[in-house]
């Protein structure tokens, strides 16, 4: 069984490596990183926090873009190209396709992220010609983007097991926009009363919580994270992504391939 | 087949658990972030003119999006009892510049501003520039000049701006004779106790809103009391002139025939009479009591 997903998710890796529009991402990213030292020579006294801003919203939206443009054909693209009916012709389960998908998808984007975090750092070094205690904190920022990639990758993957590419496309950017949003949607909830709390209530906790994971202009002013918030988000990030995976395998095992 | 049956069972169960833990770790999430994760005191952007070239011809929508986050950040406020409302009125003028036919902004953002703290902003120098503005964008609307003429009657103490409102507003098509009523007891009166109560019970008939509702219902329950606290100490101060001894209870003025039965209070709980002044029972329910005394001792 681990061989049939590593198989799956190694082969998705490949050929997420080979897609030249990734690279043009990551070389964009890394242009924009390094970039930033010349935005603050516009400011006063910011450029390292110009720096952190802009490079670590980067690292989030760029990684984003490829999990919701990658994911959104993880399945289509095989259907079209006929090689699924050959892949479950073969000893794997349309569970293990979907679930190999999902691994493969986030190796790409770990790599991604983490060659992105290597520029930042570089752009880093070069603005404050120095290593400081606070620029560990950026790790947290990085780590709580990862958590986000995997519920990005997730929903993507549930909206991709059974609708088409751009409709896929849309609702994964509606959710996450919504999900950045969370928090104004629990104080509705908060302030609600009867029906529509109820409503709001169930609405919020459904919708991803993306609000939580982002810590950038927090860790910008080299404030410090709680190790509880760390744990609470992995765990949250974790149990998320694993409902919503059950649900894209809950789905495509009953999707008719004829 | 039967291995079909297997995953979707495992797959359904395992979605039931995780989704379920996962609104659990949600709720530890928010109890570790605690002050942050309420609505932030943040305008992100505060300029009205780039947020309508950002929204790309969608500024109605966003006026009503910026309108709900006034709400929200006036009930977050009002619930905790806040003696600062810095970011309402900002939010309040952006949503009229991104849409200035929002009338509700206008009409109830001028009421939360012009409250005292911890009721609103205490703002209503604020409150009267935002229905100024919106006069101006919707000059046909002569329910704008009521709200005017409110704010500068009951929150600016400003009777003479408050009769310039409402005979402005008396004379637009439409307009409700009252209003007319209310400019010339305007031009007869200064701080009357009288006028409040009639502005309030408009206020009440007119407003849907439950929570304006209330207040004026607290408002209008207050200046009775005040009313009946000044009539029953006029009645105290003739029994000590005339007995020259200070009543001890109802019964005493209504033996001497000042009084019929134990005054009642506007929620229906009896009056106190202690060392020859009036009080009510509970004071936490007359919100604003006192507040009108000092001005119809005036009046008599």
């Amino acid at each position: 069984m681990s061989a049939r997903l590593s198989a799956i998710a190694l082969n998705t890796f490949r050929e997420a490596v080979r897609d030249r529009v990734l690279y043009n991402l990551v070389i964009f990213v890394l242009l924009l990183v390094a970039s930033a030292p010349l935005f603050s020579e516009i400011s006063i006294g910011m450029e390292r926090l110009i720096l952190v801003n802009v490079g670590l919203s980067a690292i989030s939206l760029f990684g984003v873009i490829i999990a919701i443009f990658i994911g959104i054909g993880l399945v289509s693209k095989e259907i079209d190209k006929r090689t699924l009916y050959t892949i479950l012709s073969r000893p794997v389960r349309r569970w293990e396709f979907i679930i190999g998908k999902y691994f493969g998808l986030m190796l790409t984007l770990v790599v991604n992220a983490g060659l992105m975090t290597v520029g930042f750092y570089i752009a880093l070094f070069v603005t404050d010609h120095s290593v400081k205690r606070a620029d560990g904190l950026m790790l947290v920022a990085i780590y709580f983007i990862l958590l986000e990639f995997l519920m990005v990758t997730a929903i993507t993957l549930l909206f991709s097991s059974f609708s088409t590419p751009i409709f896929s496309a849309i609702f994964a950017f509606a959710l996450f926009a919504i999900g950045t949003f969370a928090d104004d949607l629990r104080n509705f909830a908060g302030l609600a009363h009867g029906l529509t709390k109820w409503l709001s209530t169930a609405a919020a906790y459904a919708v991803p919580n993306f609000a939580s994971l982002n810590v950038i202009s927090r860790v910008a002013h080299d404030q410090h994270v709680a190790g509880t918030l760390v744990l609470y988000n992995s765990i949250y990030a974790l149990l998320y992504s694993g409902a919503v995976a059950a649900a894209a395998v809950l789905i495509f095992e009953r999707r008719n391939l004829k | 087949m039967r291995q079909h049956k297997k995953i979707t069972a495992i797959a359904t169960v395992l979605l039931i658990v995780f989704f379920t833990g996962s609104v659990f770790a949600l709720r530890n999430v928010e109890a570790s972030r605690g002050r942050e994760a309420t609505l932030e005191d943040v305008l992100y952007l505060p300029s009205s003119k780039t947020i309508k070239r950002l929204s790309l011809g969608y500024s109605g929508l966003l006026a009503d999006i910026y309108w709900t986050r006034a709400v929200q950040y006036f009930g977050a406020k009002h619930i905790k009892h806040s003696q600062r409302y810095d970011l309402l009125y900002p939010l309040l003028d952006i949503a009229t510049d991104l849409d200035p036919h929002i009338i509700v902004a206008y009409e109830y953002g001028s009421v939360f501003l012009s409250q005292q703290p911890p009721d609103g902003a205490g703002q209503p120098d604020q409150a009267v520039k935002l229905v100024e503005k919106g006069i101006r964008e919707n000059p046909d609307y002569w329910r704008l000049y009521f709200t005017l003429g409110f704010v500068d009657y009951i929150d600016r103490q400003d009777p003479k701006s408050a009769r310039e409102a409402f005979e402005k507003g008396s004379e637009i098509p439409g307009a409700q004779p009252w209003m007319k009523v209310m400019a010339a007891r305007m031009a007869e009166r200064s701080k009357d106790i009288h006028m409040a109560a009639a502005l309030w019970q408009q206020l009440l008939e007119t407003t849907t809103n439950k929570e304006m509702q209330k207040t004026a219902r607290l408002h209008l329950a207050s200046i009775q009391a005040d009313h009946d606290i000044n009539e029953l100490e006029r009645l105290v101060r003739m029994y000590e002139q005339r007995t020259g001894s200070v009543p001890k209870t109802w019964q005493d003025l209504e033996r001497a025939g000042l009084l019929r039965g134990t005054p009642l209070a506007p929620y229906g709980e009896p009056y106190v009479l202690k060392n020859g002044s009036v009080e009510v029972q509970d004071a936490t329910k007359y919100r604003y009591l006192g507040e009108w005394r000092y001005n119809e001792e005036q009046m008599y």
